[in-house]
């Protein structure tokens, strides 16, 4: 495990999650949790979890996205916070 | 003084995890949408799974395939050489498990919205008062 990598990642997972809940755009929102599931992912390689991280992948940033994308286009875009 | 500091620094990681944790939380109580309380509501299971994972990393240690070869098959296994598979497979199951959850919540979510035309909160309540 490489400290310096694991910490550039810890520090883009948690702006990516601080984006995600402040963007006042719901299309944004899912985009965001997509790119932070994705951070997610590479951390769990990089601490040898590859088991997890190929899951994260397919499953956290793939399906999690897809279903977020459709929500919105259920619903609607606007939000207040 | 410097004792402290010195543990604030060397487990950088679990003070990262809970401030993740703290944004998921936050999310959940304080946002006024729904799908934000959703992402919220997620971020705070990938911070737990990241935790338990990463209780399971050693130093200096390779995911944990054990190596064979024609002549290295009935060497000793060091356990110290190989992370720890536990955690891995036990989050493996806690990931599809929230996979599971979004969906149904992002269900429901929809059925909301196609009842009252609104995923705000607040507007959902006084519609639900009004009527």
């Amino acid at each position: 495990m490489i400290w310096q990598l694991d910490l550039l990642i810890l520090i883009l997972v948690v702006l990516c999650g601080i984006g995600a809940i402040m963007i006042r755009d719901l299309l944004g929102t899912a985009i965001l949790f997509g790119a932070y599931s994705f951070m997610m992912c590479l951390l769990w390689a990089i601490m040898g979890a590859v088991d997890v991280a190929f899951t994260e992948a397919s499953v956290g940033a793939g399906v999690s996205t897809v279903f977020f994308v459709a929500t919105v286009y259920h619903t609607t875009r606007r939000t207040k916070d | 003084m410097e004792e402290v500091l010195r543990l604030v620094v060397e487990r950088y990681n679990y003070w990262i995890y809970i401030t993740l944790m703290m944004i998921g939380l936050y999310a959940l109580i304080a946002k006024n949408n729904l799908v934000k309380k959703i992402v919220g509501m997620n971020i705070f299971q990938t911070a737990v799974i990241l935790f338990y994972v990463s209780i399971g990393v050693k130093k200096g240690a390779t995911i944990p395939i054990i190596e064979h070869n024609y002549d290295m098959a009935h060497q000793a296994i060091r356990a110290a050489d190989y992370v720890n598979p536990l955690p891995h497979v036990l989050m493996l199951t806690a990931i599809v498990v929230s996979v599971a959850t979004l969906g149904v919540a992002l269900a429901i979510t929809i059925m909301v919205y196609h009842r009252y035309l609104t995923l705000e909160e607040d507007e959902i309540l006084k519609q639900i008062r009004e009527s």
